[in-house]
């Protein structure tokens, strides 16, 4: 690719990004307009909050570890062509998972041994909770969009049952799993409050995106993705492919539970449930199925959420205008890259 | 276990399971319509919850609840609409689009409760109900049954016209075609993308319907997130019936009565975690598909935008 090909190629990926961006919150900032709120004053104190103060840029980083360990998870089920949408089982399941674990472990074994063991744990009952899904596919078809979104709803339900009868802490009123102490937890990272999982989700973001990009198995994994007949022609043993997508991605989903539990809160509360799994879908989508973008679309979220948690208090808009932005910017992003296709179709510049 | 068999128990479980059952009734037969025509409707949940609050807010202000229905199928197909115009006729991701459609009325009718009713927490009187003259009499069934607002009634006589629809109409033929082989149903004349939209339309409103009722009927109040998962349940439903809408109303009836389940074992003083109950369809439904997994028999074409003359 010659330079004036690279700008190009550069500035269409920063206009199909931006604009949309600056499309949502334009629109966005119509809907405050309409509900009689100062759209600069909402974004001017989001963005102060979240990433201008320091004590909100930590939590904005910190918020960011388990929802790119749930994309770097999405990205490896998406780009193999599975539509892994039952990440708040595997996610809430290997929480509880780890957070029964580690109080017991704590006791046997050093810290680090420990903190590994468990994230382990998660790791693995993320993948357990996606094998049915998988057998069910290879063996008979079934779509994958209903069994994990069952599974889903079994794992969600099964993390509480487990909490309120099985591993209840018997000294807090409300039901929870044993605390770990916060000594005990992910060590934080010189001396800010941000933990060890930050930078462990950032090297999985990367190095999922390296194995789907620039190794063979990643390549199998796409091409069976993009077209199924064609990875079984090239001779792929495609069960076994789709059977380790699945589990490699509900492990790392299981990882993001795990990372959350050891990092930020120590045990698993009843009817805890981020609910993270979805909404880490649009900001796949955003980015494309690209690692290194996803890093970026996950900040903006992070911040947001961050900012905007704040701002419910501070300046009277809900929360909840947050997922307005999301879905604002999800259907700005669509709006654009049709436009841009049809534009390239006519055969424009 | 006496404690169960006694007729306000049971006569709660029934009733509770319609009033629960018949959103994830109305979606999934909404859904059923559109996955027929080939078109993914992950937006299904956010359909529901435009037409709980439209539906809400009609019957909260005019008193009527057949105009709050009516509110909530067009809010519903309001929803829909963007479904049609990015999806159908642009051929954008369908679940991309419908994600965004639930993210997005998630946070709008959140946004917009927030800003009327939050303050005040306004309750609508108890929604009418029809007493089926003969049957109403039954012991147990007539008040667990037959005792209920008029769109129940409705909707099951819709089960029926939608099987006859499907099964012996040019319309039923054509939404069949849509979905397994849209270039046939294209080189019949037939239009494809006029089919799906008029599914996905059709779609929007049994949804937004589902919500109105779930809204007005089952809660009497509009709280953010109300629906709560049903549209999930229903795209679940609509999966597993396999075009078949007598299955759908089995598949709601089922996960209806185990949503009934949670709230009458607390009536009759049986101190069991809800989540246990609430696993059961769902657990139920996996072993069926591990023991009998038989092909789940979805339209080839499901998901892909028609465009003419590209294969």
């Amino acid at each position: 690719m010659n330079q004036g090909g690279l700008v190009a190629a550069l500035q269409g990926t920063v206009l199909r990004v931006l604009l949309p961006v600056g499309l949502a919150l334009f629109a966005g900032g119509l809907i405050l307009l309409v509900l009689g709120k100062d759209p600069l004053g909402y974004y001017g104190y989001v963005l102060q909050r979240s990433l201008l103060r320091w004590g909100g840029a930590q939590e904005t980083l910190t918020r960011m570890a388990p929802l790119l360990l749930i994309a770097a998870g999405l990205i490896v089920a998406f780009r193999a062509g599975i539509w892994n949408l039952g990440g708040d089982g595997q996610f809430l399941l290997a929480a509880v998972a780890s957070a029964a674990l580690a109080p017991v472990l704590v006791t046997v074994m050093p810290r680090g041994l420990m903190l590994i063991s468990c994230m382990l744990a998660g790791a693995l009952t993320g993948a357990i909770w996606s094998l049915l899904p998988a057998v069910l596919k290879v063996r008979y078809g079934v779509n994958e969009i209903i069994t994990t979104l069952m599974m889903s709803f079994l794992g969600t339900s099964l993390a509480n049952v487990l909490i309120k009868l099985v591993l209840r802490d018997p000294d807090t009123t409300v039901p929870q799993t044993r605390s770990l102490a916060v000594d005990d937890r992910l060590p934080r990272l010189f001396g800010t409050t941000i933990h060890a999982g930050l930078p462990l989700a950032v090297a999985a973001v990367l190095a999922v995106h390296f194995m789907m990009t620039r190794t063979a198995f990643g390549l199998r994994l796409q091409v069976q993705g993009a077209n199924r007949a064609a990875a079984v022609h090239a001779g792929f043993r495609v069960e076994r492919l789709t059977i380790a997508a699945f589990a490699l991605s509900a492990a790392l989903i299981g990882l993001g539970g795990a990372v959350e539990v050891l990092g930020v809160w120590g045990t698993v509360r009843a009817d805890w449930n981020p609910a993270l799994g979805l909404l880490v879908v649009p900001l796949v989508f955003l980015a494309r199925f690209n690692g290194c973008a996803v890093i970026g679309f996950t900040l903006f979220f992070s911040a947001l959420m961050v900012g905007g948690e704040s701002a419910a208090r501070r300046v009277g808009v809900p929360q909840h205008y947050v997922l307005v932005l999301v879905a604002l910017l999800l259907l700005f992003l669509g709006v654009v890259e049709y436009l841009d296709q049809s534009r390239r179709k006519s055969g424009g510049p | 276990m006496s404690a169960l068999l006694t007729e306000p128990f049971l006569v709660s479980l029934l009733f509770g399971a319609v009033t629960a059952g018949l959103p994830l009734l109305l979606a999934g037969l909404g859904e059923q319509i559109s996955e027929k025509a080939g078109v993914l409707n992950i937006g299904l949940e956010g359909m529901m919850l435009v037409g709980a609050y439209t539906g809400f807010v009609a019957t909260y202000h005019t008193g009527s609840f057949w105009l709050g229905f009516l509110a909530g199928g067009a809010g519903g197909m309001c929803a829909a609409l963007i479904v049609l115009l990015l999806c159908i006729r642009s051929g954008l991701n369908q679940i991309v689009i419908g994600i965004a459609i639930t993210v997005g009325a998630e946070g709008l009718t959140s946004l917009l409760h927030f800003v009327q009713f939050s303050r005040s927490y306004p309750r609508l009187a108890a929604a009418p109900a029809l007493a089926l003259p003969g049957l109403s009499n039954l012991p147990i069934l007539g008040k667990g049954l037959f005792s209920h607002n008029p769109l129940v009634y409705l909707t099951v006589i819709l089960v029926g016209a939608l099987t006859w629809v499907f099964r012996s109409t040019y319309l039923g033929l054509s939404l069949e075609a849509a979905g397994n082989k849209p270039a046939a149903l294209d080189a019949a004349g037939v239009d494809v993308v006029r089919t799906r939209s008029i599914a996905v339309l059709c779609t929007g409103f049994l949804a937004g319907l589902g919500g109105a009722y779930m809204a007005n009927v089952g809660a009497g109040i509009f709280v953010p997130f109300i629906t709560g998962g049903a549209g999930v349940i229903g795209i679940v439903l609509a999966m597993l019936a396999r075009g078949r809408p007598l299955m759908v109303m089995v598949g709601a009836a089922l996960f209806g009565a185990s949503l009934a389940m949670t709230t009458a074992l607390q009536v009759a003083g049986i101190d069991v975690p809800t989540d246990v109950v609430q696993m059961l369809p769902f657990a139920v439904v996996m072993a069926v598909l591990v023991l009998f997994g038989r092909h789940s028999m979805l339209p080839p074409a499901l998901g892909t935008p028609y465009v003419r003359g590209e294969r």
